[in-house]
């Protein structure tokens, strides 16, 4: 392929591609993104090219790996266009049906589809499905139907177009103004309004400026960015490469975790065909502009993922922040002018000089505007990622797109922000999502993890949780952040071990404000917010641990004992069998005792006491009966009487 | 890992010492962990001061500096493992291998190591054995699964 001289080459070239690309033609997109990889997505995708092959359809069937669709759940999903027809959970045995039904007679197969589970009725179409129907995926959306490795994919939806249109018809400042006027805030975690950061930049002085992606994404429980990136690559380098204009740049740096191998791999894939394609390098597009990036992998550290962190690691150091007197966008990476972005961030430029900023503006609140990426996981039905205006009420993502809480289990908090953020509870379910609605209710946007809990989730082990994440991820560099969290820590853990004491909770509190106050970096200053959201919305989970030792959620192990219920068991000895330390008083037709000697609490009996028994319980707070007597244990089955 | 194959790493990166991260990376990726060789050769080469590479080879969770075991076992304890149980998977796998997270066995069987997240929060808790993604692990799946690796 020759490069690419001038945006009008480009859209000559745009046009002679989708001449070439047959809409009606059958085409199956398989989700190939790491989630996916995980439920043997890539042994699905063999068997379908094998497939194909077999049965004589290579001409007439194109098959493409896009990224991650979303629906992590019901992975591994195969969408068949131009249909639109939806199959979920595909395994390789299912592909020769496929085939030969599906593709070849047209025939749809009932057991493959999504099933609504309230009405019971199966759902073809991948937009009839509640999942997809009640989200507005403008970011996440062409995942679905772009393969990252093929550039021409991205071309052929209008791919750097925004590029285009900003290196033929637009100064720099015009640019700014109009990712401005977008209020388009970092989504990242801070919120930062990108616009002024470009501003600040693009006055610094100095002739070396230089443009970041931050896919350091560490957060647990939240893998949006990781999909962005491995699914649509070149819709973050569109963005940078606008960002490197705008405020005079012309190196970038995409610094990703090196636990994301697909990613790594195909951002240098897309990096490579950009720069074949005149779309990266130099004069790119006959304009004159140079712009290179290059990929840097992240070793594995939470706090590379601060701004100043992140580009001292650049710089080949260890990854500690620096003080902020003077922000990274005047003085950054090698002490020149830096903006540092998220990659959904840099990922919504393109639509913005797109579709104009009024357009971006529609979506979202007063102050958020535009849709954030969410990685809906926990306890929830649809585990995956999801894509909602801002202003979506956080009851609407829960229910209404992840389908409520699995096996009958009551809600209990929504944990939004990361380890940083804070934990919800169910009377704020109205909350509409945005940066300043959730920091007012005491948690944050963060980088976009929703993690839901049910009633057996407990929240001071979520606040314990955190804070040995943060103690664990704590550079070391400023006391209040390496001290105060150990200490923190410690108590956190003596209550849910059940030796908490009177005082405890002030002395936490203490710290708290300390850390708050006095931290270096972002990560210190907000690492007390799991405490602190988890002791305002669930106090009296606290005071249970503390004065009753007694843990509410029945979660703590310290705190809780197996017992079976000698009314109830049957004495079928599954549970005997399952045990993994031999804590298992059994025997034919007796009824099983737990010795609590043996029990490591584990939860194995309780998991595998047939339904129809439910003999094994969890006690708290409360002595273990003691074991019926021998004589007593066996088991008197009445006879059926004729 | 033999001195010309680590000079071969280096000069991918053009012997520029502010790659020296991506330098360990490459190393400790092809061995499994970053002998004292491998890192005496890397400061000569790079011109970087060996205080400088034990602070980062220590501060980086990716590096090792000590051999690992024959198996690499992940316990994924992200959030969304952990409100799934994923301590009472972690607390398996301790009392089956006998090690701590960051430890590796004596007859070099197993690695364990805990991780932030894995990304596929559907089929959590997730335990990843050498690349291999396990989900929807409790206790006593946990055994079985660690039963067929020797």
């Amino acid at each position: 392929m020759p490069r690419i001289n001038s945006p009008a080459e480009l859209e000559a070239f745009r046009s002679s591609l989708l001449s070439e690309r047959d809409p009606n033609k059958t085409c199956i997109t398989l989700c190939s993104g790491s989630a996916c990889h995980a439920s043997a997505s890539r042994e699905v995708a063999d068997s379908i090219l094998a497939e194909i092959e077999k049965q004589g359809l290579g001409a007439e069937v194109e098959f493409r790996r896009t990224g991650c669709h979303g629906f992590c759940e019901r992975g591994p999903i195969i969408v068949i266009r131009p249909d639109e027809i939806c199959y979920f959970q595909i395994k390789p045995e299912d592909v020769p049906e496929i085939i030969s039904e599906t593709i070849k007679e047209k025939k749809i197969i009932e057991r493959l589809l999504y099933t609504d589970p309230v009405t019971n009725e199966k759902i073809i179409h991948e937009s009839d499905i509640p999942f997809y129907k009640n989200q507005g995926r403008i970011v996440f959306g062409s995942n679905v139907s772009v393969d990252p490795k093929n550039i021409d994919d991205y071309l052929a939806i209008g791919g750097y177009s925004a590029l285009a249109k900003v290196l033929s018809g637009m100064t720099p400042d015009q640019v700014l103004q109009e990712v401005k006027k977008a209020n388009l805030r970092g989504r990242g975690g801070g919120g930062f309004p990108a616009g002024n950061k470009w501003e600040g930049s693009r006055n610094a002085p100095g002739d070396t400026k230089y443009v970041i992606v931050n896919a350091d994404e560490g957060d647990p429980g939240a893998y949006m960015d990781r999909s962005l990136l491995e699914g649509n690559p070149h819709s973050v380098l569109e963005g940078l490469a606008i960002g490197a204009y705008t405020i005079g740049s012309h190196e970038g740096y995409i610094y990703v975790r090196q636990e994301y191998p697909l990613a790594v791999q195909n951002v240098n894939i897309a990096i490579e065909q950009a720069e074949e394609y005149g779309l990266l390098g130099k004069n790119i597009l006959g304009s004159g502009f140079n712009f290179v990036v290059k990929v840097h992998r992240g070793a594995g550290a939470f706090v590379c993922g601060e701004s100043t962190a992140l580009m001292t690691a650049l710089e080949g150091r260890a990854g500690e922040p620096r003080p902020k007197y003077i922000r990274s966008n005047v003085v950054g990476l090698w002490g020149s002018p830096s903006v540092l972005n998220n990659v959904e961030t840099w990922a919504n430029v393109p639509l913005i000089i797109n579709n104009g900023a009024d357009w971006f503006t529609q979506f979202g609140t007063e102050s958020s505007k535009g849709t954030k990426i969410f990685s809906l996981v926990g306890k929830i039905t649809n585990t995956g990622l999801v894509e909602v205006p801002m202003g979506t009420p956080l009851k609407d993502i829960i229910y209404k797109i992840g389908g409520g809480i699995p096996g009958g289990k009551k809600f209990k908090a929504v944990q939004t922000g990361g380890p940083s953020g804070g934990c919800l509870p169910e009377e704020m379910l109205d909350l509409p999502v945005g940066f300043d609605e959730l920091t007012k209710a005491g948690s944050m946007m963060g980088s976009g993890g929703m993690i839901i809990m049910d009633e057996d989730t407990c929240m001071v082990d979520v606040a314990r949780y955190f804070m040995e994440f943060l103690t664990d991820e704590s550079c070391g560099k400023c006391v209040p952040c390496r001290e105060g969290m150990r200490q923190m820590l410690k108590i956190l853990t003596n209550i849910t071990k059940g030796k908490g004491k009177e005082g405890d909770i002030e002395l936490l509190e203490q710290l708290a404000e300390t850390a708050k106050e006095a931290a270096l970096c972002a990560l210190g200053k907000s690492s007390p917010n799991p405490f602190l959201s988890t002791l305002q919305h669930f106090r009296s989970e606290y005071d249970a641990h503390v004065k009753e030792k007694r843990c509410p959620a029945l979660s703590c192990k310290e705190l809780i004992n197996f017992y079976i219920d000698p009314e109830k068991c049957q004495g079928c000895g599954t549970c005997a069998k399952k045990c993994p330390s031999e804590a298992i008083i059994g025997g034919k037709s007796m009824i099983h005792i737990v010795d609590q000697e043996k029990c490591t609490k584990c939860g194995t009996c309780f998991e595998v006491c047939p339904p129809r028994f439910r003999a094994v319980r969890k006690i708290s707070g409360e002595p273990v009966p003691p074991p019926i007597p021998e004589e007593a244990r066996t088991i008197v089955r009445k006879k059926k009487e004729k | 890992m033999d001195k010309e194959r680590i000079d071969q790493i280096i000069e991918k990166y053009n012997c520029d010492p502010s790659y020296l991260i991506q330098v360990l990376l490459d190393i400790q990726s092809e061995n499994n962990w970053l002998p004292k060789e491998a890192l005496e050769r890397v400061a000569e080469r790079l011109q970087v001061p060996m205080t400088r590479i034990q602070h980062i080879a220590t501060f980086y969770k990716a590096f090792s500096l000590v051999p690992k075991g024959r198996h690499q076992v992940h316990v994924c304890v992200g959030t969304a493992c952990h409100v799934r149980g994923a301590s009472r998977v972690l607390d398996t796998v301790q009392g089956l291998t006998g090690i701590e997270p960051g430890e590796t066995d004596l007859d070099l069987k197993f690695s364990l190591e805990t991780v932030n997240c894995l990304g596929c929060c559907a089929l959590g808790p997730v335990v990843e054995i050498d690349g291999k993604t396990h989900g929807k692990m409790a206790p006593a799946k946990t055994a079985d699964v660690l039963k067929n690796y020797d």
